[in-house]
């Protein structure tokens, strides 16, 4: 690097030279070796500056200005270098923090809520939002409130539809495990005057042998609709609209003539195989229709066991498993695996 | 009930579509749960004569069959033994197709030509036998069908279709052919007639003296009877055996088929005594004597009127006595074996009577006995209906008894109580009311006297019914209006949807318990159902005392006790998991427990007024059995679900070990166990309220010895356990009020203090004495360290703290805070003998 104070051909050499250092650097560390190396105070740079002591006030200051443009040049060089390199080092620094996402361990446990739970909410919220309060009432019940206010007295032949399961409390056969949650009306048209309209989910019992589509243990869901002028017609319409609305719009009801003592009339009520969607397939028998519950008008007799006068007021019932809604959404094959609380079954949904 | 149409068409002219008179049937309530095609696909197959028999070779479970079939002898190959040279057997030839599209083709099996196949009466869809095939008689016996004769000809058959129905307990009167043609016809508006049967020959006058004497004629409000004579016992007519087969009746002799025939074709149970087999010449009817037996027609001796079935029982059963008043037989139930009709039966009395339908439910409860007459009367039968059916089964017991068969001319016929046909005034507008319908007063009447239902218009609106005896159902307008509805179609009734007065809603305690369950379920346990019925034992095992209430009538004795925690069950369902290699889990479950009620509530539930026989609680419970789980997960899922729902006042009362065993929570670690407790804190001193003190559940870890005892490994595992009561929790427990406090702009200073505090003071009791302490300006109270061992004196641990101070209106000042500083160790020490660790 001679002739440091010679002219613009030097000056032009002289950054050239350090422009091809300065791209030969790799490494931060370099850089800052050659940067102290061609700008510091022993660089050819800095010793030609000081030599301009020596000359002229005029050379001096030309000279000065042309080696502090130099200076400039490549410090600009060096310093276009370094954020490079920065670059670069943050990237590989980065590049090593590499994480697989699927290497996780730890994963925080979540809770599924019971399948039958899930499906009592979902038909719970579908009568809300018809306008219904949820109703409930004790497992355990006297003979009166399961069997008797319910127009069947003691030894009716219709007691034996249920098979009842009794407690050894009080009397022989007058406390028993509630077969269905109709005793709920009961107790509430005791407690509170009409207009009502209400669900009544809960647990009921059955001394039924277990097998794929009954347990002796299941769920139900109970309506009442007790007002002025309520006619069959309501009931129809009401059962239709919770059908299009639980299990979709292409899902309808029917009706047809059944017997139960605590309505009157009374019917079965069908919604249309979800499977085929109607068109008749093995699950439906070839019928294009499932039973799913009982209905019909509150028997003037039921009225009656709550003092309620049945010229003034009517009403409706219905009812139906909440277990074999969710066992037809979500394609049960056997209902005994409810009860086992097989952790891997609930889990799944 | 099993219907053949063919039995139908008796009544009424039903024509169409099997299928649309299902769906017809179905619409009324008649309810078709099959339909079967029997005596279809049966065109083609023949009567042939069997002529050889001969072995295969190379074979030994076939054998080739050469047979007359009406042409050149033919060689079929059959694989039965059960008939012999000369036999006559059912062939379906090659191209004939079978019930179930079986089409039979020619084969050759062990290079023998079978040109079709010797068929089984399951084959043919005929008897439901296949263990051999269909042998018809020996060929030249008289009678005999020809070979090459048509099989329907030479038996007779007709296609048929056989409804399968469902009758409902109401319908006593569709409970026999006669009945469901009614409904059928009214519904299709065809001619509906049940032929009045003949008188039947008489001798001239009565052979033997009956007497008949009913003693309680509450049981039994009508008797007749008839005495027969000149009987031979042989086999039914064809037609009535291949009816009474269709309908699920196995034929037996022309006696008791014609009674059976009989029932199913009216409805009316009738019972033929062989009158020779009873005593003294006459019956009586009366309520059995608590002890009395009979042994009845299927061989069992029966104990009558012993047990109660109801506490007001009046343990009355109806009892048939011969002359010599000895009971032969339960009335309405079941006749006995002394009196049975036999091959020697030559003369019957026949019993055609009407059961009071209570009397005979309640006997047959109590005795757990059950008969096809029994099902009938206890729904009730016609008392009217009897004369008819009597003469009816005279009607038909008259094609095959025989020249001598003669009725005596005197019917006995005692009459008491009977059920009279009721008269209801039914209103139009009631019935448009109550259907949501606009029907005029000839629509409803149209529909009823269809179904013989007789109508007087009393004025516009207004119409007198007279209900058919044979309708015990109805006796109210209600029921009468429900037979509109049936008739009209429910699927022809408008729908429209009632406005309900309400905003749809769930209680609080009803939202909030859904909240519960997000809570628990975000804490990592699965929601479980387990049984609320548990085996003998099970609360002991898990220590918890007695059984409690028992089911009377178990199932099974592994579901016989009412369970008062779900900790038994819940601890059985971690068992069944890791019996299948399921060990790490949570779960939980909210259900209801039934702790034993004491005599004074079991009256007052009786009184009818709303009380519940048991106190029945609903309890959340948790098991915590993930990895590293125990008191202590469950201990900070409380308060994760405390905070959840505001709950603020409950305490931890933790039991100090050892003698006081008394206040560990059952089935729960000694030593780590605590129960819950409402309202003790010292911030609610002085406020007087009425849940103070109220357990509302416990927390800490099952007992190992408990897990053990129902098969969960506890060297494995330990788990958390926490059991809320959540009507206290939900309805009782005090909330933390739902007003926001404003958060200070100003800097905070923290504050670390380690004390050295005694075993038995619980780390909760020193954070609350340092809030306490704290005041205002302490923003948060957080235990960071717990340290046991060198440097410290036994029985003493260190507990960490970081307080955290802040003020709302300035910057605290070092002088602030170190005063503050004082104040809490100086608290600390004092309260709990602790002492500040360096």
């Amino acid at each position: 690097m001679s002739g440091a104070t010679g002219d613009d051909s030097n000056d032009a050499v002289l950054v050239a030279e350090a422009t091809a250092r300065v791209a030969g650097t790799a490494s931060l560390d370099d850089l800052s070796a050659l940067e102290s190396e061609l700008l510091g105070k022993k660089s050819t740079l800095a010793v030609a500056q000081r030599s301009l002591a020596a000359l002229s006030l005029e050379a001096k200051r030309e000279a000065g200005q042309r080696l502090q443009a130099v200076r400039k040049q490549i410090e600009a060089i060096v310093a276009e270098r370094r954020a490079m390199l920065e670059e670069v080092a943050r990237a590989e620094r980065l590049a090593a923090d590499r994480l697989d996402l699927t290497e996780v361990r730890g994963v925080p446990w979540r809770g599924h809520l019971h399948l039958v739970q899930r499906t009592r909410d979902e038909l719970e919220d579908v009568f809300v939002g018809m306008g219904f309060a949820v109703a409930e009432g004790p497992e355990v019940e006297t003979d009166w409130y399961n069997f008797e206010a319910l127009n069947m007295p003691p030894a009716h032949p219709a007691r034996g539809m249920w098979d009842t399961l009794y407690l050894d409390l009080g009397e022989p056969e007058t406390v028993v495990l509630r077969t269905h949650t109709s005793p709920v009306q009961i107790r509430l048209m005791q407690a509170k005057f009409p207009p009502i309209y209400a669900v009544m989910p809960g647990r009921c019992y059955r001394r039924d042998t277990p097998d794929a589509r009954h347990i002796p243990t299941f769920n139900q869901i109970e309506g009442l609709v007790i007002d002025r002028g309520i006619s069959f017609a309501d009931m129809a319409g009401t059962i239709e609209a919770f059908t299009t609305a639980y299990f979709g719009p292409d899902i309808h009801s029917r009706l047809r003539p059944s017997y139960f003592p605590f309505t009157e009339p009374s019917a079965e009520f069908e919604v249309t195989c979800t499977i085929c969607g109607g068109d008749g397939c093995r699950t439906c028998s070839h019928t294009g229709w499932i039973e799913l519950g009982g209905c019909g008008m509150v028997d003037p007799a039921v009225l009656a066991a709550v003092g309620l006068d049945d010229e003034m007021w009517s009403g409706f019932a219905f009812g139906f498993g909440i277990d074999r809604c969710a066992q037809m959404r979500h394609e049960i094959p056997d209902m005994r695996v409810l009860l086992e609380n097989d952790v891997r079954l609930l889990r799944q949904i | 009930m099993l219907v053949p149409l063919s039995w139908l068409r008796d009544f009424a002219p039903f024509e169409g579509d099997p299928k649309f008179l299902a769906e017809t049937l179905d619409d009324l309530g008649l309810v078709v749960e099959g339909v079967k095609h029997v005596g279809e696909g049966l065109e083609d197959v023949v009567v042939a004569r069997v002529l050889e028999i001969n072995a295969i070779a190379g074979a030994d479970k076939i054998r080739q069959v050469m047979v007359d079939a009406g042409g050149e002898p033919l060689s079929v190959v059959c694989g039965a033994w059960n008939f012999a040279v000369d036999d006559l057997v059912a062939l379906a030839p090659v191209g004939a197709v079978l019930p179930g599209d079986f089409a039979i083709a020619m084969r050759k099996m062990k290079g023998v030509t079978s040109n079709g196949m010797l068929c089984s009466g399951r084959e043919l869809e005929l008897t439901e036998d296949h263990d051999g095939i269909l042998v018809l008689g020996k060929a030249g016996e008289s009678g005999a069908p020809v070979p090459g004769e048509r099989l329907v000809d030479a038996l007779g058959i007709v296609p048929d279709v056989v409804f399968d129905i469902a009758v409902e307990a109401n319908r006593p009167d569709a409970w026999c052919m006669a009945g469901v043609a009614r409904d059928l016809a009214a519904r299709l508006r065809l001619p509906f007639t049940i032929a009045v049967p003949p008188e039947p020959a008489h001798n001239e006058s009565a052979t033997e003296a009956v007497s008949i004497a009913v003693v309680d004629d509450d049981l039994c409000p009508r008797f007749t009877a008839r005495v027969l004579t000149g009987i031979e016992v042989t086999a039914s007519p064809d037609w009535v055996a291949r009816r009474l087969t269709l309908a699920g009746m196995r034929p037996i002799n022309n006696v008791v088929d014609a009674s059976n025939y009989v029932m199913l074709e009216l409805g009316q149970p009738t019972h033929p005594y062989d009158l020779d087999q009873v005593a003294g010449h006459g019956l009586r009817i009366r309520a059995a004597r608590p002890g009395e037996t009979v042994t009845t027609l299927d061989g069992m001796e029966r104990r009558m009127g012993e047990r109660a079935i109801v506490p007001s029982d009046d343990r009355r059963d109806c009892v048939i006595c011969d002359g010599n008043d000895v009971a032969i037989g339960i009335g309405g139930v079941m006749g006995g074996e002394s009196s049975e009709i036999s091959a020697t039966t030559t003369r019957v009395l026949l019993e055609a009577a009407y059961f009071t339908p209570m009397a005979i439910a309640r006997t047959t409860k109590r005795l757990g006995i059950r008969s096809e007459a029994s099902a009938r009367f206890e729904r009730g039968c016609d008392p009217e209906g009897i004369d008819r059916a009597a003469l009816r089964l005279c009607q038909i017991l008259s094609l095959t008894a025989g020249p001598q068969f003669r009725v005596d001319p005197e019917t006995i016929d005692v009459r008491g109580p009977v059920p009279k046909a009721t008269n209801v005034r039914v209103r139009t507008a009631r019935v448009n009311a109550m259907l949501g319908s606009d029907l005029d007063d000839g629509a409803v009447t149209g529909y009823l006297e269809r179904i013989e239902f007789r109508c007087q218009v009393a004025g516009p609106g207004q119409i007198d019914v007279t209900v058919p005896t044979f309708r015990p159902d109805t006796s109210r307008e209600i029921d009468v209006i429900e037979e509109v509805a049936r008739h009209h179609s429910y699927s022809a009734l408008p729908r429209r949807r009632p406005a309900a007065p309400q905003v749809g809603h769930l209680t609080p305690y009803q939202k909030e318990r859904r909240l519960v369950r997000s809570v628990v379920a975000g804490l990592g346990a699965h929601e479980a159902w387990t049984p609320a019925l548990l085996a003998p034992g099970d609360h002991g095992r898990a220590g918890m005392g007695d059984d409690g209430v028992k089911v009377a009538n178990p199932l099974t004795p592994d579901e016989s006790v009412l369970r008062r925690s779900i900790l038994p069950g819940m601890v059985k369902a971690l068992a069944f998991n890791a019996a299948r290699r399921q060990d790490d889990m949570r779960l939980f479950e909210i259900g209801h427990v039934f702790p034993p009620p004491d005599e004074e509530r079991i009256k007052r539930a009786f009184a009818r007024t709303g009380e519940t026989v048991i106190d029945e609680r609903e309890m959340l419970a948790v098991a915590f059995a993930g990895p590293g789980d125990d008191a202590r997960t469950a201990a900070g899922a409380w308060m994760a679900l405390a905070e959840a729902i505001g709950v603020d006042d409950v305490d931890f009362i933790q039991s100090s070990g050892g003698d006081s065993g008394d206040s560990v929570p059952g089935g729960l670690h000694p030593s780590r166990a605590a129960r819950l407790v409402m309202g003790g804190s010292d911030q609610k001193q002085g406020e007087a309220w009425a849940g103070r003190g109220t357990m509302i559940g416990v927390v800490g870890e099952v007992d190992p010895g408990v897990l053990a005892a129902f098969g969960v490994d506890a060297e494995r595992q330990r788990v958390g356990w926490l059991e809320v009561d959540l009507d206290f929790l939900l309805n009782t427990a005090h909330r933390r009020q739902e007003v926001v406090t404003a958060v200070s702009r100003f800097p905070s200073s923290d504050v670390d203090l380690a004390f050295v505090v005694d075993d038995a003071i619980t780390a909760a009791d020193v954070a609350k004495t340092l809030r306490h302490a704290g005041g205002e300006l302490l923003e948060a109270v957080t235990p960071f360290d717990v340290y046991r061992g060198s440097g410290l004196p036994v029985g003493t641990r260190s507990l960490a703290f970081r307080l955290r101070f802040c003020a709302l209106d300035h910057t605290l000042t070092d002088a602030e805070v170190g005063e503050l500083r004082r104040l809490c160790i100086e608290a600390v020490e004092q309260a709990h003998h602790a002492q500040l660790r360096a």
